[in-house]
């Protein structure tokens, strides 16, 4: 187990440097300088080059990614910005502040939304899926079958902004959405994001209801499951100790492989709900064509949900003992 | 959901008879594509301490049979007809938790693939001990020393750890074993084994054989084998029924259908066994064809369309009239040939194959 860890880890951290690389080629490759941002309205072109050099630009492309990857672990010296401790992911264009600070800030945010929304999506989309499963073919199954069918055709843009009228604006049930840190009050961290939670989890949980649906069913199908029925265990338990381990194996796959939609709908969410998470910044950053920032949101995003599913597949040998973490 | 009329009230006792009697059983189902009928009105007694093997290609309705015994079909889209006694009870008619303390506990069943039939996630140890706790009330340590015994009795080494392991760390004939032991955690008084040696290798194959054998001498369990292969009930069976088209072509003790079999139908099969003492060039000579479709099976003699002798027998009957199994006891079978024609054809097939 442990030296799975560790060789998941490492193996992480490669793939992480990968898409680093990646993404700095690709961004420090358009044709926008933006040393220009800086120059001012009356730019000579000597101001330029100074700021370029300022700013570390005047490397080649290789150097400057050499600097940034080495800034995150022994931290970098800036003529422009200054001392920039590790983990150093650069200074923003734009509002000159510290990259990774500013990350730091927003990550609770960007990280209670997504978290929140997961939990929903899993229990809701679970839930609603056994039991559509276990009264198959009866009212309750086909109420859950229609309303996941509808849930999955709706969009973040268009639910958030009706359900925020109605809840919040008409009938005043929840407050409007923002951020307050769990730390400061527990209460109002859950009730201010509630809403942002319900709309991000909504077009998900939809999925995961149809896909337990199809997985008891496929599951109560097996061989062993009869083998259960005839040891006389009733269809009680055979349905909630022995087939759910079955169908979740699918479902937890699945979910690894949504932690990345998640994480773009939670961007979308935040932006429906003015919510200060990474999502505005990155957002902020491609307007800005801040590339520091972009960078760094990407390389924190990628890290997400690369230790994510790290965590998805240890969850995985848990369910299933067929699975050697090895 | 029953459509025969009572010979007594369901569910109370009846004078002394066999130890398991099935009365006219009919098991249709209902699919997409029509009605299924898998089990046609078929007959047969099992007494205790004796084994029953059940032969016929696959498709002949030997598992659907014994499921309707542990009424383990999906009542929506499964009719039911006739009865099931075992000793003063009546399975068909008997009540959901009636058959849920039966299962498991009085009838025990063994299925062919234990890779896919033994739960995969949890441990040997724990899928034993469950039955017993059920049926016994036995407490979780009870239940696993129990495994851990039953695990010794079919033979596995080590069942102190073994007994923590899951199936997929077991041999294919280990798992059967832990399948064996799971059936007879309570002692039951019928053990119904679904081809239980399908899946495994020949020298596997014989072990198991033996070990359901040697438990039927020291507990007394009665026996149903369900096989495709005449050659493991030779070796195990007190009696045979062959089944074809969900109905019983023939029954009779091992020795009589296995000698003097009577019907075209076993004659085929029995000529399809590979003999281990014939000369290895001598051709196996299948049964013809494939078998019917049940949604829709031949009229008569549901063996007809395959069969080399209506002609003899007068096509009339065989093509028109459904042969019931004669004489009602002891060997019998449902065919219209005359016992003189059977015995005749017989010894010219025996001196071909010779
Ligand atoms: N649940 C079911 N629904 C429809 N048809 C079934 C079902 N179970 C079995 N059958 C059909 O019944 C027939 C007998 O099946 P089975 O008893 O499994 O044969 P076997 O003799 O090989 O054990 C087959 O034609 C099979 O397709
Ligand atoms: S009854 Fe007729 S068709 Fe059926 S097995 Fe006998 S001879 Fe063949
Ligand atoms: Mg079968």
């Amino acid at each position: 187990m442990t030296s799975y860890l560790v060789r998941r880890v490492a193996g992480a951290l490669v793939i992480l440097m990968i898409i680093s690389a990646i993404t700095f080629y690709l961004f420090y490759a358009v044709p926008r300088d933006p040393a220009r941002a800086f120059c001012g309205k009356i730019c000579q072109p000597e101001t330029l080059a100074l700021i370029r050099h300022n700013l570390g630009m005047d490397e080649p492309l290789f150097v400057q990614y050499w600097h940034w990857l080495a800034g995150i672990f022994t931290g970098r010296e800036f003529v422009q910005f200054g001392e920039c401790p590790a983990p150093c992911l650069g200074y923003s264009f734009a509002t000159q502040e510290p990259v990774f600070g500013a990350i730091v800030d927003r990550f609770p945010v960007t990280l209670s939304l997504t978290l929140g929304a997961s939990v929903v999506i899993l229990a809701f989309g679970i839930m609603t899926g056994m039991i559509a499963a276990w009264k198959v073919g009866q009212p309750l199954d086909k109420i859950a079958s229609a309303s996941s069918v509808v849930g999955a055709s709706l969009q973040i843009y268009f639910v958030g902004p009706l359900l925020a009228f109605y809840l919040v604006d008409t009938l005043q049930l929840i407050p409007r959405p923002s951020y307050v840190p769990i730390t400061e009050n527990p209460l109002d961290w859950f009730t201010h994001l509630l809403l942002p939670w319900v709309v991000l989890s909504i077009i998900f949980t939809a999925n995961y209801t149809r896909m337990t649906r199809s997985q008891m069913v496929e599951q109560l199908a097996e061989d062993y499951v009869r083998t259960a029925r005839a040891k006389g265990m009733s269809s009680r338990s055979v349905f909630f100790r022995f087939a759910w381990r079955g169908a979740m194996i699918p479902i937890v796959t699945i979910f690894g492989v949504d932690l990345a939609t998640l994480l773009g709908g939670a961007i979308i969410t935040e932006q429906t709900f003015s919510l200060h998470g990474i999502g505005e910044l990155a957002v902020r950053a491609v307007q800005n064509t801040d590339l520091p920032m972009l960078l760094g949101v990407t390389i924190v995003g990628a890290a997400a949900i690369v230790l994510l599913n790290i965590l998805v597949d240890v969850l995985y040998a848990f369910i299933d003992p067929r699975v050697r973490l090895s | 959901m029953t459509t025969v009329s009572w010979s007594s009230e369901p569910g109370t006792s009846r004078g002394p008879g066999p130890f398991l009697s099935v009365r006219d059983l009919s098991v249709e189902f209902s699919t997409e594509d029509g009605i299924v009928h898998a089990v046609d009105n078929l007959s047969f007694d099992l007494e205790k301490g004796t084994t029953l093997g059940i032969v016929g290609e696959s498709g002949s309705g030997k598992s659907v049979t014994n499921l309707a015994i542990l009424g383990l079909h999906d009542p929506a889209h499964t009719k039911i007809g006739g009865e099931i006694w075992l000793e003063d009870q009546e399975l068909i008619s008997a009540d959901r938790t009636t058959m849920e303390k039966l299962r498991g506990n009085r009838v025990a069943m063994i299925f062919q693939d234990p890779l896919t039939a033994l739960s995969p996630f949890h441990t040997i140890g724990r899928q034993i001990g469950e039955v017993y706790r059920k049926h016994k009330g036995a407490s979780k340590k009870e239940a696993r020393d129990r495994a851990v015994e039953m695990l010794r009795r079919v033979g596995i080494p080590q069942p102190e750890t073994r007994v923590d392991h899951y199936p997929h760390e077991f041999s294919g004939g280990m798992r059967q074993r832990a399948m064996i032991a799971m059936a007879l955690v309570c002692d039951p008084d019928l053990l119904i084994a679904d081809e239980p040696t399908t899946a495994l290798d020949v020298t596997v194959q014989a072990q198991i054989l033996d070990l359901l054998k040697e438990l039927q001498q020291q507990f007394g369990t009665a026996i149903i084998l369900i096989t495709h292969d005449l050659g493991v009930v030779a070796g195990t069976a007190d009696n045979v029924m062959v089944m074809y088209a969900g109905r019983a072509a023939e029954r009779g003790t091992v020795r009589e259908v296995l000698r003097e079999p009577r019907h075209p139908y076993t004659w085929g099969l029995l000529s399809s066994m590979p003999r281990l003492n014939s000369s290895v060039d001598v051709p196996l000579m299948p049964v013809r064809g494939t078998p019917p479709s049940l949604l829709n099976p031949p009229s008569g003699c549901p063996f007809h369309p395959r069969c080399d002798y209506p002609k003899l027998a007068g096509p009339e009957l065989c093509f028109n009239q459904r042969p019931s199994i004669s004489p009602e006891t002891g060997h019998g079978d449902a065919c219209y040939l005359t016992l003189e024609q059977k015995r005749e054809l017989r010894t010219a097939k025996t001196e071909d194959h010779a």
